[in-house]
């Protein structure tokens, strides 16, 4: 017992310690593509000349100063608001500092974007996104992933039938993403038939009253959710349902059936238990997944949630919002990967000796 | 896999009803894409696509493809262009030579039996002199014989004069017919309608306002300066629509954009999706014959791409890069190297790695190399080419996603590039639906037929599958 428990308790660190290396390098890796490897430094820096120079040369306190002098001063506020902002250290020295707020989650403040309510803070700036983007995703995942689970079983059931065969016909239409569907829907609801909004979170301006608000807002989410039902809940009912078959046409299923056993009593124990941890590390991704948004989808229903964040901020480059949304999102993810090894490996024995290799 | 084998394999496909029809609608598109190449050469439509108003300058702007007129009762227009320099355009030009001043005259007649209004109207001069140059005035005759001078006035070498949007005359119009009618035009009424229009009570309303057809003509008349002076013009009536496939807002043949779209969306699709199960495989297999280090590292590097968004990522190094759509490729490929595929090809190796002939080729003594490529990756590859084909359909709409986010190839048009410019330029809330759904109907072309080729390669490359 007590040489069990050391076993796994040296798993968990193993699998701390690597986590913790991927999460670092990953985040370090996203601060140098995010600054451009450093280039970002010298667009700043540039514009920052630009301003200081163009404020010294306009302002009519410094008429008096021949263009050399002028020059001087500017160069030297120049160089002092350069320190200030800390840009005088090289880039590699710099993207240390980077590294080590954005681990402790010291997110710092946009170059360029601001929140609505006019806060710099990158926390507040992602705060204020977060909402939109949960309410819509995680509802349109929640909806897909209980609707392919319980249909994918349905189907599994009665595989052959109709509906599954319909089913399996109208799968290849996934391949067609949501974003897609969503540009014919507004298409036909929005700019045809009038019934719905193009895009948005709530109407302009939006309602006073709490009650119609959230009307409003329901509104809104009816496209987006319905282009990705459309989109992906056929695929995603046809895997599960050969996932389902595949494990239903196991020996030991087989056996229990000439056992006799009642067919929901062999469900339950015999299929949905081994089906089980696969299924709840797809929920849990699905669910982490869906805290990114998709940048696509919010773009098509100017949606304003992370996915919009990220693309405004790539379009100004403003990595400081970048590198905070992709560190939130890796230590989600860290966190999640972590608990579901610890869960399996306290539920699946092999994996605690170190026996499977998959 | 042998001839033979691939044989059965196409043969089993054709059992298939969804295969047939997947491999129909690519040959359909990979027709078109070979047409494209050889109709249409590169150099050409880049320089179309790009320059977009210089070289379509006689094209309409936001035409509907010219099909549509099957289904409508009221009979759009077609573009009329005459030209002096093109005598069968039915264009006429006199000049009246003379020592000093000579006079010209041209005309050009034409017959409109429309429904609706043109959408534009625009006269080209081209005109040679030295010093001097001519002095023109501009006549318009309706089918009822009123004539209505529309502007005097002097013409550069290359000069234009764009009637509908001159405002004098516009207003000018405006006022007369407010006359005629007896009553005043309550909306801002353009040249196209006003020289165009029955002249009674149903101009007083846009939607109402209705064709006078008819003969119409429009007469130039001029004074050269000079002895070797000369002049000539072209008058082009806008309509509204406009080949099989419309045009866009900067005037350009959606055909070029939708014909070329074709074989940039499958080329990029099947090398994306080609290279990056090949590069994901050989990888999974190195990894799982390996072992230890090699495996443990790269398993790492698959969870740290994991991490990384790829969209973003993407995006940043798009913007910042402007990448051509070649490059932005081999991004692509560099990003998805350590996708997720990795973790299942791996799992397949690790079986096969077990099997017997494997021991038998380390036993002849077969190097680490010779066992992966020779032995281990032949045996898999059939599993894989499913999942390839579908992967092909992801590809091509990941080059629409770009293009949606405004990071699309700046230089070749593009299935992606059409719908972004329709969708920013509000085609939808003007009702040019056409503009949507001409690339939109060719993206779900191509990428069902991948589709339905992947699933049903499925069924027959994986029977257990096909069991169930």
């Amino acid at each position: 017992m007590r040489r069990e428990l050391f076993a796994f308790l040296k798993y968990a660190a193993k699998r701390i310690i690597t986590l913790i290396i991927v999460v670092v390098l990953a985040i370090y890796a996203t601060i140098l593509v995010a600054n451009m490897g450093g280039y970002v430094d010298e667009i700043i820096k540039a514009q920052t000349r630009d301003s200081i120079y163009t404020s010294v040369f306009q302002n009519p306190a410094y008429q008096h100063l021949s263009t050399e002098e002028k020059k001087q001063l500017a160069e030297q506020l120049y160089q002092i608001e350069i320190e200030a902002l800390g840009l005088d250290k090289p880039f590699i020295y710099r993207s240390g500092g980077y590294l080590i707020s954005a681990l402790s989650l010291n997110l710092g403040r946009a170059t360029y974007l601001t929140s609505d309510s006019g806060s710099t803070a990158v926390r507040n700036i992602i705060a204020e996104r977060l909402p939109a983007t949960i309410l819509l995703f995680t509802t349109i995942n929640l909806t897909l992933f209980f609707l392919s689970l319980v249909g994918g079983l349905f189907l599994s059931r009665k595989y052959g039938s109709k509906l599954d065969k319909a089913v399996v016909t109208l799968s290849p239409f996934s391949s067609i993403p949501g974003w897609f569907y969503g540009i014919f829907f507004i298409l036909i609801f929005a700019a045809w038939l009038r019934w719905l909004p193009y895009g948005g979170l709530v109407d302009v301006p939006p309602p006073a009253n709490p009650f119609d608000y959230a009307l409003s807002v329901l509104k809104h989410m009816v496209l987006p959710i319905f282009s990705w039902l459309v989109a992906y809940s056929f695929v995603q009912t046809y895997t599960k349902r050969t996932f389902f078959l595949m494990f239903s046409s196991e020996d030991y299923v087989e056996m229990a059936k000439a056992k006799g056993l009642p067919p929901r009593l062999i469900e339950r124990r015999y299929i949905l238990k081994p089906t089980l941890p696969p299924i709840i590390t797809e929920f849990a991704l699905t669910l982490i997944g869906s805290w990114m948004g998709a940048i696509v989808t919010e773009r098509v229903f100017n949606w304003p949630g992370i996915g919009t964040l990220f693309y405004q901020a790539a379009m100004f480059m403003d990595s400081p919002v970048i590198i905070g949304e992709v560190t939130i999102y890796a230590y989600l993810l860290a966190i999640t990967v972590f608990i579901l090894d610890i869960v399996y490996a306290i539920v699946d024995p092999r994996i605690r000796i170190g026996v499977s290799g998959a | 896999m042998s001839v033979k084998r691939l044989r059965g394999t196409f043969k089993q496909l054709l059992a298939y009803r969804s295969a047939v029809v997947g491999l129909c609608i690519l040959c359909f598109i990979v027709g078109l894409s070979i047409y494209a190449v050889i109709a249409i050469p590169y150099e050409e439509a880049i320089r179309a696509w790009r320059l977009g108003e210089d070289v379509s300058i006689n094209n309409p702007r936001n035409a509907s493809p010219s099909w549509i007129n099957f289904f409508l009762q009221k009979k759009l227009p077609e573009t009329i262009i005459m030209d002096t320099l093109k005598k069968e355009s039915g264009a006429k030009k006199a000049i009246v030579p003379s020592e000093t001043i000579s006079a010209i005259r041209i005309e050009f007649p034409f017959e409109f039996n429309y429904d609706d209004f043109p959408s534009e109207l625009n006269l080209f001069f081209t005109a040679n002199y030295s010093e001097k140059a001519p002095y023109i005035t501009i006549d318009w005759i309706k089918p009822n014989g009123a004539t209505i001078r529309l502007k005097e006035m002097v013409v550069k070498k290359t000069d234009r004069y764009y009637i509908s949007i001159d405002n004098e005359l516009a207003q000018k119009l405006r006022l007369d017919l407010s006359e005629k009618v007896g009553q005043e035009i309550p909306y801002e009424i353009p040249p196209q309608l006003s020289l165009f229009a029955v002249e009674d009570g149903s101009i007083l309303k846009p939607e109402t306002a209705q064709v006078l057809k008819g003969k119409y003509k429009m007469v130039i008349e001029g004074i050269l300066f000079e002895k070797q002076s000369d002049m000539d013009s072209r008058l082009v009536v806008y309509g509204k629509v406009f080949g099989l496939a419309g045009t866009d807002h900067l005037r350009r043949d959606l055909m070029i954009g939708l014909l070329w779209g074709a074989p940039i969306a499958v080329s990029f699709g099947i090398l994306a999706s080609v290279l990056i199960s090949f590069s994901q495989m050989i990888i999974a297999a190195v990894s799982a014959w390996y072992g230890k280090w090699a495996d443990m590292l790269l398993q790492k590097a698959t969870e740290f791409f994991m991490i990384l968004p790829f969209l973003p990522i993407l995006m940043m190094i798009a913007i910042f890069y402007k990448l051509s759509i070649w490059v932005l490729l081999v991004v692509v490929i560099a990003l998805s190297i350590f996708g997720s595929g990795v973790k299942t090809y791996r799992a397949m190796f690790l079986q096969v790695k077990e099997l017997p002939y494997i021991e038998a080729a380390q036993a002849y003594g077969a190097g680490n190399l010779r066992i992966i490529f020779r032995y281990m990756i032949p045996k898999v590859l059939p599993t894989i080419i499913p999942s390839l084909v579908l992967s092909v359909s992801s590809f091509v709409f990941l080059e629409a996603a770009l293009a949606i986010l405004g990071l699309g190839d700046p230089v070749v048009p593009t299935w992606g590039k059409i719908i972004n410019d329709a969708y920013t330029k509000g085609a939808l809330h003007q009702g040019y639906y056409y503009w949507v759904l001409e690339p939109s109907f060719l993206l779900v072309l191509t990428s069902l037929g991948f589709a339905l080729l992947g699933f049903a390669l499925d069924k027959i490359f994986n029977p257990k599958l096909s069991e169930i």
